[in-house]
C-alpha cells in the first residue's frame, strides 16, 4: 500500500518541504530507499527497521520502497528517520494513512526507538507555515524551538511509541507553547561590562559611535592594551534583541546545530571571535551542503577578528562581499546557498609584528617589516572599515582606575536612542543603520550647510581623501550627529569623524 | 659627445668600485683614451695585483660601441659628464677621490647656489621625520638646494620637505640613476627628475649593491656646502657621510634629540666632537649666512591665529609623536573634543597625524586669539 507524509530538508538557512513516500508490495523481502540520498539518509532504513521491531511493530517480509521527493535535490542528515518510520507504519497499515495528511514530521531515531534531536527545527516550522502545514511532529528536545514560530502546532515526541500513539489518535498530541517575549525578557545579562574598563575614554567613545551606527570598527594598539576586552563588551551596548531579530539569529544557530536544548531562543546578540588560523570556508560557510560560517553566525551581533593581519589573505578577502552586501553566497555542485551576514565587524591589530610601533625604543621592527605587516591588509578591506582608533598602553594611574566608569547600561541607552532615530529616518527604505547607506542615500540623508561644505572641501583637499573616504566620513558624521540628537550634520560632528578616519594604506606605509 | 667624453664614458662604465685603482690608472696612462688603446699585457704589467679586473676591462672594451652606448644613454634620458667637463660640479671637483664622471637624470646642483645635505636614519622616529621635513622645507624656501640619498626615513622626508617648499633637491644614488631604490620612494624619484636631479657615479643599470653606499656618501657630502645629520644611531651610515664631510672640509651640523635616545646617540656624539648644533632652521640659516645666495626673506610665515582651546592643544603637541590619550590627559579635554580640535589643527596646517591617533606639531607661527587683545 502507498502512503506519504511531509518532512523538510535544509538548504542554506532555510528548510524546504520533502515528501516522504513509501510503498509496501509483494516480492522478495527488501527495504530500499531512493531520492538522491547521502549515505546517512540511506542508513535510516536500518535504524527504522530496528526501532520498529523494538517497539513491537516488526516490518513484514515484503518489498518496501521509500522515496524522498523532489528526487533531484540532494538530501543529507539523519532528520528523515522519523518521517520514514511514519510512512512505513502507514503503508503497513499499522496507523491510518489519512492521519498523515497535513502533517510534517522530522527527527532522528535510535535503535531502541528513542527520538533524538535534530538541527534546523525552527527553519522547519517556518517552512511548514509557508507550505500551509498546520501540525509538526518534532523531537521533544527541539519542540520549544519549533514552537517559537507560532501559527503552527508543534508536538514533541521522545519515543517512537509516542509517535505511533499520536498517529493513531491525533487528538492526543499535546501542543507545545512557548512565549518568546518572556524568554527575551529573562535573557541573561552580559558578564562583561564597560564599567570594568578603566581609562581608554577615546576608545569607549569610538566603540559607542560604532555601535550606534553599526559601523565596522578597527582598534590598533600594542599587546595588552585592552583591545579584546573592549570588543567583548560591544554586544552589551547594542540595543536588546527584538523577537523578530532573535528568531532570525536563532534560525541560523539552529541550522548550524549550535542551539542548546535548554536555551531554545538566542536572546543575546552573538559575539563570534574566530581564531586567526581560521579558513575562508569556516568564515563563509563550508561543507558539501554548506552550513553557516562564522560570518553568518555573527549576524545581528559582532564578528571580532583579533590580530587582523595574521588572518590568511583568502580569509580576509572573503569578508568583502558580506561587508558590502550583508549576505554570503556559497556555490556548490548541489546549488548556490545564500546565508545572511548582517553583522558589525570589530577588528583588532598590533601596529607591527612586535606590537610597539611607533615607539621606536621598544619596537624592534625594521621599517620594511612594519610596512610589510601593514601591507597584509588590502585597501579594499580597509575601505570597508568606518571607524579606526588607536588603543594606547594604559598608565599605572589609569590601571588603578580613578572614579566611576560608565556602565554598559548607560552607554546602551544612548545607543538605543540613536538606533531609534535611524529607524525613524529610514522608515521608508530597507536601510536600518547609517553604516548601510549607499552613495545616493548618503547624499540624501546627510544634508550639509554651507559651513560644513566648506569644511569638507578643505578636508578633502588638505588630507587628500578618496571618494570612498569622503562618503565614509559623512556616514560616521551622521551617526555622531544622531548620538548628539542633532537633526543636521554639523561642523563639530565632521571634525570628530575625521579623527576616526582609518589610514589610507599608501599614506600609512609612507609614515613608516 | 666630445671625443674625450666618450672615452671617459667608457672608463666610468667600468665598475671598479675602487677609486684608488681608477686614479692610479689615469695617473699612469694620462687619459682614458690611452687606457682604451693600451694592450692588455701592458695594463696587467702595470698593475699585476688587479689582473682580474683589468682582463674584464679588456674583454669588455672589444664589444664596446661608442655610438650605440651614446644612443643608449639618450634613450634612458641620462646624461654623462666627466670630471673635465665644464658642467661637472665645482664643489665635487675640488675634493679628493672625486668620481671621474657622473651619470644623472634631470640636472646637477648649481655651483652658484648654496646646497646642504640632509641625511639620517632609515628607521627614524616621527620626531626625525618631522624635523627633517621642517628643516628641508625651510632651507629650500631660502634657496638652499637639498641633497640627500633618497633612502627610507630621514632622506626621503628631506626630499619631500624640499619638494613641498617648491625648492630644488637632488638625490645621490648608489645604483644607476635609472634604478629607483627603494621602490617605496617612487613618488620622490619621479619628482626629483623634474625638480632637481638623480645623480650617481654608477652607470645605468647598476643594482644598488651594499658596497656602493659608503662610496655614494662621499659624493653626497662633496656636493654640499654643509651636512645636516638628523637622527643617527651610534653606528650609522649617516656618520660615514659626516666623516666624509669633515675630510672634505664641509661643515657638519647635527640635530639633538632627547638624551638617552638611541636614535639620537650618533648626533650627540657628533655635537660632542664639535659639530654645529642645529636647533631650528632659522638658527641654522644664520650659521650658514656666509654662503652666497641664501635668501632669508622667504622664511616669513603666515601667522596662524588659534582659538584658546585650539592653542592649548597645539601647545601640548611636540615634534615627537604624542598619542591622543596623552593630549587628553594634558589638556583635560574629552576625547571627542580633543579629536575635533586636532582635526581643525590639521586642516589649519599646524598638526599632523603621523600614525593612527599619534600627532605631531608642525612648526608654525602660531598665536593665541587672546594674545591679540
Amino acid at each position: 500500500m502507498f502512503s506519504k507524509v511531509l518532512s523538510a530538508g535544509i538548504g542554506g538557512v532555510d528548510a524546504y518541504p520533502v515528501r516522504v513516500e513509501a510503498d509496501v508490495s509483494e516480492g522478495l523481502p527488501q527495504f530500499q530507499m531512493v531520492g538522491y540520498l547521502a549515505s546517512e539518509v540511506k542508513e535510516a532504513g536500518d535504524r527504522v527497521r530496528t526501532a520498529l521491531r523494538n517497539v513491537g511493530c516488526p516490518m513484514p517480509p515484503k518489498r518496501i520502497t521509500v522515496n524522498l521527493a523532489p528526487a533531484g535535490v540532494r538530501k543529507a542528515g539523519s532528520r528523515f528517520d522519523l518521517a520514514v518510520a511514519a510512512v512505513v507504519l502507514a503503508s503497513m497499515q499499522k496507523v491510518p494513512a489519512e492521519n498523515l495528511q497535513g502533517l510534517m514530521i522530522a527527527g532522528e531515531l535510535s535503535l531502541s526507538g528513542q527520538v533524538l534531536g535534530i538541527p534546523g527545527v525552527l527553519a522547519l516550522t517556518e517552512a511548514a507555515r509557508t507550505a500551509g502545514v498546520r501540525r509538526c511532529i518534532v523531537p521533544s528536545v527541539n519542540a520549544e524551538e519549533g514552537a517559537l514560530m507560532g501559527e503552527v502546532e508543534v508536538i514533541g515526541v521522545s519515543e517512537l511509541a509516542e509517535l505511533i500513539e499520536i498517529l493513531r489518535h491525533p487528538e492526543r498530541g499535546r501542543q507545545v507553547f512557548v512565549d518568546g517575549d518572556l524568554l527575551l525578557k529573562k535573557s541573561a545579562q552580559w558578564e562583561e561590562d564597560f564599567s570594568q574598563v578603566h581609562g581608554q575614554k577615546a576608545i569607549r567613545r569610538a566603540a559607542e559611535i560604532a555601535a550606534a551606527g553599526m559601523h565596522n570598527f578597527l582598534m590598533i594598539g600594542p599587546p595588552g592594551s585592552g583591545k579584546t576586552m573592549i570588543a567583548r563588551r560591544i554586544p552589551g551596548i547594542l540595543p536588546a534583541l527584538s523577537l523578530e531579530e532573535s528568531l532570525r539569529i536563532t534560525k541560523i544557530y539552529s541550522v548550524a546545530g549550535l542551539l542548546k536544548p535548554e536555551e531554545p531562543l538566542i536572546t543575546r546578540r552573538p559575539f563570534r571571535a574566530p581564531h586567526h588560523t581560521t579558513t575562508a570556508e569556516a568564515l563563509a560557510g563550508g561543507g558539501r551542503l554548506p552550513l553557516p560560517g562564522e560570518i553568518s553566525l555573527s549576524s545581528g551581533g559582532i564578528l571580532f577578528l583579533d590580530e587582523l593581519p595574521e588572518f590568511r589573505r583568502s580569509a580576509l578577502e572573503i569578508l568583502r562581499q558580506p561587508l558590502e552586501e550583508h549576505r554570503v553566497c556559497v556555490s556548490r555542485t548541489a546549488g548556490t546557498y545564500i546565508f545572511p551576514a548582517d553583522f558589525m565587524l570589530a577588528a583588532a591589530m598590533n601596529p607591527c609584528a612586535c606590537g610597539y610601533f611607533p615607539d621606536r625604543n621598544r619596537c624592534s621592527c625594521s621599517p620594511r617589516e612594519v610596512s610589510r605587516y601593514l601591507g597584509r591588509l588590502s585597501q579594499p578591506l580597509l575601505d570597508r572599515i568606518d571607524i579606526c582608533i588607536q588603543v594606547p598602553k594604559l598608565s599605572y594611574e589609569e590601571l588603578q582606575g580613578g572614579g566611576e566608569n560608565e556602565s554598559s547600561g548607560q552607554i546602551r541607552k544612548r545607543v538605543e536612542e540613536a538606533h531609534r532615530i535611524q529607524k525613524k529616518r529610514f522608515r521608508e527604505t530597507p536601510i536600518c543603520f547609517n553604516s548601510r547607506l549607499g552613495i545616493r542615500e548618503t547624499e540624501q540623508f546627510c544634508r550639509l550647510g554651507p559651513r560644513e561644505k566648506k569644511l569638507l572641501k578643505q578636508a578633502f583637499d588638505s588630507l587628500s581623501l578618496s571618494a570612498r573616504a569622503y562618503h565614509r566620513l559623512l556616514r560616521v558624521s551622521r551617526t555622531i550627529a544622531d548620538l548628539a540628537g542633532e537633526e543636521r550634520v554639523l561642523e563639530a560632528h565632521i571634525l570628530e569623524a575625521l579623527g576616526y578616519r582609518p589610514p589610507e594604506r599608501s599614506e600609512w606605509q609612507k609614515e613608516v | 659627445m666630445e671625443n674625450m667624453e666618450k672615452y671617459w664614458h667608457w672608463f666610468c662604465t667600468q665598475l671598479f668600485a675602487d677609486p684608488s685603482l681608477e686614479s692610479r690608472l689615469i695617473e699612469k696612462f694620462g687619459t682614458p683614451e690611452e687606457i682604451f688603446r693600451t694592450e692588455e699585457k701592458k695594463l696587467v704589467k702595470a698593475f699585476p695585483s688587479n689582473q682580474k679586473k683589468l682582463s674584464d676591462l679588456c674583454a669588455g672594451r672589444k664589444k664596446w660601441d661608442f655610438d650605440k652606448e651614446e644612443e643608449k644613454l639618450e634613450r634612458l634620458e641620462i646624461r654623462f659628464v666627466s670630471k673635465e667637463h665644464p658642467e661637472y660640479p665645482k664643489r665635487l671637483k675640488e675634493v679628493e677621490n672625486a668620481p671621474w664622471g657622473l651619470f644623472f637624470r634631470g640636472s646637477l646642483p648649481e655651483d652658484s647656489l648654496p646646497s646642504m645635505a640632509v641625511v639620517g636614519a632609515r628607521s627614524c622616529s616621527a620626531y626625525g621625520r618631522n624635523v627633517s621635513f621642517w628643516f628641508a622645507e625651510e632651507l629650500a624656501k631660502c634657496g638652499v638646494q637639498i641633497i640627500s640619498g633618497m633612502a627610507r626615513g630621514i632622506d626621503g622626508t628631506s626630499h619631500r620637505g624640499a619638494l613641498h617648499a617648491g625648492g630644488r633637491t637632488f638625490g645621490v644614488l648608489a645604483g644607476g640613476p635609472d634604478i629607483c631604490y627603494p621602490e617605496d620612494n617612487r613618488d620622490i624619484y619621479m619628482e626629483l627628475e623634474k625638480r632637481g636631479g638623480l645623480i650617481s657615479e654608477s652607470p645605468p643599470g647598476t643594482r644598488p649593491l651594499t658596497f656602493l653606499f659608503p662610496l655614494r656618501n662621499r659624493i653626497l657630502s662633496a656636493l654640499s656646502d654643509a651636512v645636516l645629520i638628523i637622527e643617527a644611531k651610534e653606528k650609522s651610515g649617516s656618520l660615514i657621510t659626516a666623516d666624509c664631510a669633515l675630510e672634505q672640509g664641509r661643515e657638519v651640523f647635527a640635530v639633538p634629540g632627547p638624551l638617552g635616545e638611541p636614535l639620537s646617540a650618533g648626533c650627540h656624539n657628533l655635537i660632542r666632537q664639535g659639530a654645529g648644533i642645529a636647533v631650528s632652521p632659522e638658527k641654522l640659516l644664520e650659521d650658514l649666512m656666509i654662503l652666497p645666495g641664501i635668501n632669508i626673506k622667504n622664511t616669513q610665515k603666515n601667522k596662524i591665529t588659534l582659538e584658546r582651546s585650539e592653542y592649548l592643544v597645539y601647545s601640548c603637541l611636540r615634534l615627537q609623536a604624542q598619542n591622543l590619550g596623552k593630549i587628553c590627559q594634558e589638556t583635560g579635554f574629552s576625547p571627542e573634543k580633543a579629536l575635533r580640535i586636532l582635526a581643525k589643527l590639521q586642516l589649519a596646517g599646524c598638526a599632523r597625524e603621523v600614525s593612527k591617533n599619534y600627532y605631531t606639531a608642525v612648526p608654525a607661527d602660531v598665536v593665541s586669539e587672546d594674545a591679540d587683545v
